[in-house]
């Protein structure tokens, strides 16, 4: 009989590969993480804690900690049978995604869903949560600057519809025809990320850019706005562009007999949307131009179709796909904006739209229900673009 | 006679062709010239407001509220209109300097923390075999467009009861949250079309699902990291709301957004604070965008639709 000699280890990788020595340390490893992630969540709520603890804790935890959590888990995994441990894998990759996912975006969508049932604040451990059923979904509310005294949903929803269609019609129509013109020629990179250049900024930064552009100074004052140079020097008195809610347009309120006023300062809202939008819908659709076959266009253009009918009938509908997700990407972009309204107006002028109205029913009048009722609405909306994208998804995978 | 026809035909021909390639030359011509004039004249449009903050912010208080700042292209060597001091004074006085601070302290960690929990849920949804893997990534792919507005109220609430209300970890936890769905949906894009052949010799010659995923998915997930890190940054840094309602217990921890949008209501008509303000939070969002454009629009690419 031949006694194998065991050969001493000689790194580190040697030691752990010994199951016992694994073993231990990925338990160790595991307790020392949940330790650690314990610790940095009660040091990091403290008002005490200093910011270069703050930040190097929160680094330190927030990467290492989580290595360490995953390597302990995976090779306590390894401890299984081999079907068990195949089993069990997946989970143990996922949970900490999965959790983050369920805590942060499932839990809170049922739960404010839930809260929209009820009035005001309720608060379910002093039992003082009043339920008024759908009474929150008839938003009872008038606006608080009103031009005309109405409900402000009415003018939620004419001005979101404004917004969903124009940015969306206008941001993409602009990208598209900028990224056929830009494809011809040469200064293309250049022109391209000028172009795109808004989509790196704030939509905070982006309203102060255009507030400024809007600015008004009264008659007789030099306009430092651009806007109001320009209409002055055209012959225009000085206009509170972002004041300008219902506007007679002579053809369109005549068309309409007097009854149809266009709410101009939302249209200057909504340009800055475009503003931001039109580079990214530009950089998308013109990766898909350039996939366009030159033989189909070249065959076309032997067939005697000029630039407009080989725009219309070749590039259009080979790029249809790209078009509708170009297209359903910043509508849903749009549905929620924000920053833009509550910066440059508040929602004051008939300018509200859904997502602030929110904040303002959230923060201003603490009414979580009401607040809760606007997020539902939001939710809503989306439902159809989720299902679209989900089905989209499942064919691609289908076809690969 | 017949010669004489032919060649008159010939020439008539050759002729009728000269007109027709010259024509068209012309037109190509015209077309060359419109579409640059064209492409020029759009550039020109959408930087010019850009432009005109950043002018702006170079010029004393009493030049920008007495002129337009394109006045300046008449006098532009007048070195009595320029100045540093709207800076000076936006980053000290304003606040604008610290608020700078808090925006890397947000921006970093929340950037950094999501992209090792993407990438294990990314690699397990490619590459592993496991009993509701497509319904759970097909709520992946749902969440990917729910608006982060369903859940502030709950999370508020929950912050509250927490006591994470106001801190650094409050909000590198909500991004991180909001950043998922998009963060495992790229980089599970780009796993899962990494060739099988790979994967499948790494697993013959005896890897570990974690050796594979170290040694051989993470180096080469490098782009997609690259890509998801920049979006999340520029997120992450231009956001307003979720720092509004998760980061503003005191003026001291406000972020560059939410102590611009303070400004904007406080100074609405100092544009030399104002101007200068913007241009300081939107400074380092450009600085990032420029030098890595390549790696922004490949994230673009593969599908970007956040919640």
């Amino acid at each position: 009989m031949e006694s194998v000699q065991q050969a001493q280890p000689q790194n580190l990788r040697q030691w752990l590969e010994i199951p016992t020595i694994r073993t231990i340390v990925s338990i160790v490893g595991f307790a020392l993480a949940v330790i650690a992630f314990i610790f940095a969540f009660n040091f990091l709520r403290s008002d005490e804690a200093p910011i270069v603890g703050v930040i190097v804790v929160g680094l330190v935890v927030g990467i290492l900690g989580i290595w360490v959590l995953f390597l302990s888990l995976d090779a306590l995994v390894d401890l299984l049978p081999p079907n068990a441990a195949r089993a069990v894998r997946p989970f143990v990759y996922l949970a900490p995604g999965l959790a983050a996912l369920g805590a942060f975006l499932v839990y809170p969508a049922f739960y404010t869903l839930f809260l929209s049932f009820f009035a005001g604040r309720p608060n379910f451990q002093e039992g003082t949560a009043e339920f008024i059923g759908l009474e929150n979904y008839l938003f009872r509310r008038t606006a608080e600057a009103p031009i005309f005294s109405e409900e402000i949903i009415w003018i939620i929803v004419r001005n979101n519809l404004m917004w969903i269609v124009l940015v969306t019609f206008l941001s993409v129509a602009l990208g598209l025809v900028i990224a056929v013109l830009v494809d011809r020629i040469k200064l293309e990179s250049v022109a391209k990320s000028l172009i795109f250049m808004p989509m790196a900024i704030s939509f905070v930064g982006a309203s102060v850019i255009w507030r400024f552009i809007y600015y008004f100074q009264p008659l007789g004052r030099e306009q430092i706005g651009l806007l109001n140079a320009i209409w002055v020097a055209l012959g225009g008195e000085p206009q509170g562009w972002l004041t300008l809610s219902e506007v007679s347009i002579p053809l369109i309120t005549n068309l309409t007999n007097g009854t149809l006023f266009v709410p101009l300062n939302s249209i200057f809202l909504i340009i800055i949307m475009v503003w931001l939008q039109t580079g990214f819908a530009m950089v998308i659709i013109s990766a898909a131009v350039k996939g366009v076959p030159d033989a189909l266009l070249e065959a076309a253009r032997l067939d005697g179709a000029n630039e407009v009918q080989i725009f219309f009938r070749i590039i259009i509908p080979y790029i249809r796909g790209t078009l509708l997700t170009v297209g359903t990407t910043i509508l849903v972009l749009v549905l929620k904006v924000f920053d833009i309204v509550f910066v440059m107006t508040s929602g004051d002028f008939d300018t509200e739209v859904l997502a602030n109205r929110m904040y303002i029913e959230m923060f201003t009048n603490r009414d979580y229900g009401q607040g809760s009722a606007y997020a539902v609405i939001l939710m809503v909306a989306v439902i159809p673009i989720m299902i679209y994208n989900i089905r989209e998804w499942q064919r691609e995978r289908q076809e690969r | 006679m017949s010669t004489t026809m032919e060649t008159t035909a010939k020439q008539e021909q050759a002729a009728a062709n000269e007109r027709l390639a010259r024509t068209s030359r012309i037109q190509r011509f015209f077309n060359q010239a419109t579409v640059r004039i064209a492409v020029l004249v759009i550039a020109f449009l959408w930087t010019l407001p850009t432009a005109g903050l950043f002018i702006s912010s170079f010029r004393t208080e009493d030049a920008i509220s007495s002129s337009g700042w394109w006045t300046v292209f008449a006098t532009p060597f007048d070195f009595t209109q320029w100045t540093i001091e709207n800076y000076v004074d936006v980053i000290t006085t304003d606040g604008m300097g610290a608020a700078f601070i808090n925006s890397l302290l947000v921006t970093i960690p929340a950037t950094v923390i999501p992209i090792t929990i993407a990438a294990f849920a990314a690699y397990a949804f490619a590459w592993m075999k496991f009993p509701g893997r497509d319904l759970l990534f097909a709520i992946v792919v749902g969440l990917l467009v729910v608006p982060l507005h369903m859940a502030l109220i709950p999370m508020l609430r929950v912050f509250t009861a927490l006591e994470l209300n106001g801190t650094l970890l409050g909000i590198w936890l909500a991004h991180t949250g909001f950043g998922l769905p998009l963060a495992i949906y790229l980089l599970h894009g780009y796993i899962a079309a990494l060739p099988s052949e790979m994967m499948e010799s790494a697993a013959i010659d005896g890897a570990s699902p974690m050796r594979t995923f170290i040694q051989l998915v993470l180096p080469l997930s490098v782009p997609a990291v690259a890509s998801f890190a920049i979006f999340q940054f520029l997120w992450v840094w231009n956001d307003l709301l979720v720092a509004l309602v998760f980061f503003v217990r005191d003026p001291s921890t406000q972020v560059v957004t939410s102590r611009l949008s303070e400004i904007v209501g406080s100074r609405g008509q100092d544009w030399e604070v104002l101007t200068a303000g913007a241009f300081v939070t939107i400074i380092l969002p450009l600085v990032v965008f420029f030098a890595l454009q390549r790696y922004f629009v490949r994230g673009l690419m593969a599908g970007s639709v956040k919640g």
